[in-house]
């Protein structure tokens, strides 16, 4: 047959398209599990880190198991929602929604002397795309007990800085209820904030990203406002 | 199998024949995966499966492949070869896949394994073609693998995530160069690498 025919040419073309396309489907499919336990491994040990618990793949499933006693979803009136797979809820697809209709995980911790901790997930933006991350709070709901942010393209060295431990330890301890009980959630700003309860250091050269901080620990926070009164200590 | 021809095929890649240091393709991916040892080391061995499997796959059909979708033919092999790779580290080794990111989805770009397919496959043996996907993965892999030693080494004081900077190196004021982290310091380790190899090999010095 000749190899120029167009006839040739187009029998060739489908041909190797379903081939290759058969191929990557059998490999997708068949390696689909592993990819989805990773995923989860790398959820659980987001969720120990913001616990200040270090973890890797080999013992992050039994630390996980031994620290966090409960995940349960709830609503923005702080209900707690029945049948609700709140460990795969995904951030994302919840904040497009209204309010009313959105589900919010809570992640209930225990350390070894008995102390509960509770930790919620964050989901916003940056300058490059989405941030994320998961901060742990005391019994009374006000003072941070640890966070952990991630990103997927914030600039290395300047936003990406928020990955860092360095940057994530300067929000331990910091609080997010004036002393009149008002939510102020936790600012980032420009001048020196140690000794400010409210608010840590912007990360230098990221103020979109620091930004993006803000508005995550704002907006994610304030959906667990009733929750927070109906549970503080 | 391993004549003195066939073997030709396997160094001279590696030596004067680099791709990187001597052809200077793929320079992005070498800039961007550098950093640490690890990712450096799965990426190289990402490329080296990569350009041994689409040349072996475009020798096989050198014959049957219609000219004039010539280059479509090679691209689908080598993004499905890409895409198998992406699959199967995201499944097995996911800290490295995360560090590598993109980066291993622009394997397909990479002009090493498109140029070796125009050059050589289209016209050589499957087994003359696997030998000289090797030798280019392996030049790629050899010059990637030294830039991410001096990087890691000078950027971090670690090697493969160990520390080997003694801890009396800080105490004396020893700090760890955090230009050698970003991207052009591997552009200036490139250039040294290439000075010391054009020093040792006076064929490659251009009149």
């Amino acid at each position: 047959m000749d190899r120029n025919s167009n006839k040739y040419t187009f029998i060739y073309a489908v041909i190797m398209v379903v081939v290759v396309a058969t191929i990557l489907t059998f490999v997708a499919v068949s390696l689909q599990p592993f990819q989805k336990q990773n995923v989860e491994l790398e959820k659980k040990k987001n969720i120990l880190a913001a616990f200040n618990v270090e973890s890797n793949p080999d013992n992050v499933e039994s630390l996980y198991k031994e620290i966090i006693v409960d995940v349960f979803a709830i609503n923005v009136e702080g209900d707690k929602l029945e049948n609700v797979d709140a460990f795969n809820i995904n951030l994302k697809d919840e904040l497009r929604k209204p309010p009313a209709e959105q589900k919010w995980p809570v992640y209930v911790a225990k350390t070894q002397n008995g102390d509960i901790k509770y930790i919620f997930p964050l989901y916003g933006k940056g300058l490059w795309g989405p941030i994320w991350g998961y901060i742990a709070f005391y019994e009374d709901l006000n003072h941070v007990f640890g966070v952990y942010f991630d990103h997927k393209s914030e600039t290395p060295g300047l936003g990406a800085e928020i990955s860092t431990s360095e940057f994530q330890k300067l929000f331990i301890d910091k609080m997010i209820f004036d002393d009149n009980g008002n939510f102020v959630s936790i600012d980032l700003i420009k001048t020196d904030a140690t000794d400010n309860n409210y608010a840590v250091d912007a990360i230098s050269g990221g103020t979109i990203t620091s930004h993006g901080v803000r508005d995550m620990l704002k907006t994610c926070l304030s959906a667990y406002l009733k929750f927070i009164e109906n549970n503080k200590k | 199998m391993f004549s003195k021809k066939n073997l030709k095929l396997l160094t001279d890649p590696i030596n004067k024949d680099n791709p990187i240091t001597v052809q200077v393709l793929g320079i992005c991916s070498a800039l961007a995966v550098t950093v640490k040892l690890e990712p450096a080391v799965v990426m190289s061995l990402s490329v080296i499966f990569v350009t041994a499997m689409s040349n072996v796959v475009i020798s096989l059909l050198r014959n049957t492949i219609p000219k004039r979708i010539r280059i479509i033919v090679q691209l689908v092999v080598v993004a499905a070869l890409v895409i198998i790779v992406d699959q199967f580290l995201k499944a097995f080794v996911f800290d490295v896949s995360k560090q590598l990111s993109v980066f291993v989805g622009l394997i397909i770009t990479n002009c090493i394994i498109m140029g070796r397919l125009e050059a050589f496959a289209l016209s050589n043996s499957p087994k003359r073609a696997f030998l000289d996907g090797i030798g280019n993965g392996l030049g790629y892999g050899a010059i990637l693998i030294i830039v991410a030693f001096f990087r890691e080494l000078f950027g971090s004081g670690t090697i493969w995530d160990i520390q080997v900077m003694p801890e009396k190196l800080y105490q004396l004021g020893y700090a760890n160069n955090g230009l050698m982290i970003l991207p052009p310091m591997a552009l200036i380790v490139v250039g040294v690498i290439i000075w010391v190899q054009r020093g040792r090999n006076r064929e490659l010095i251009e009149e």
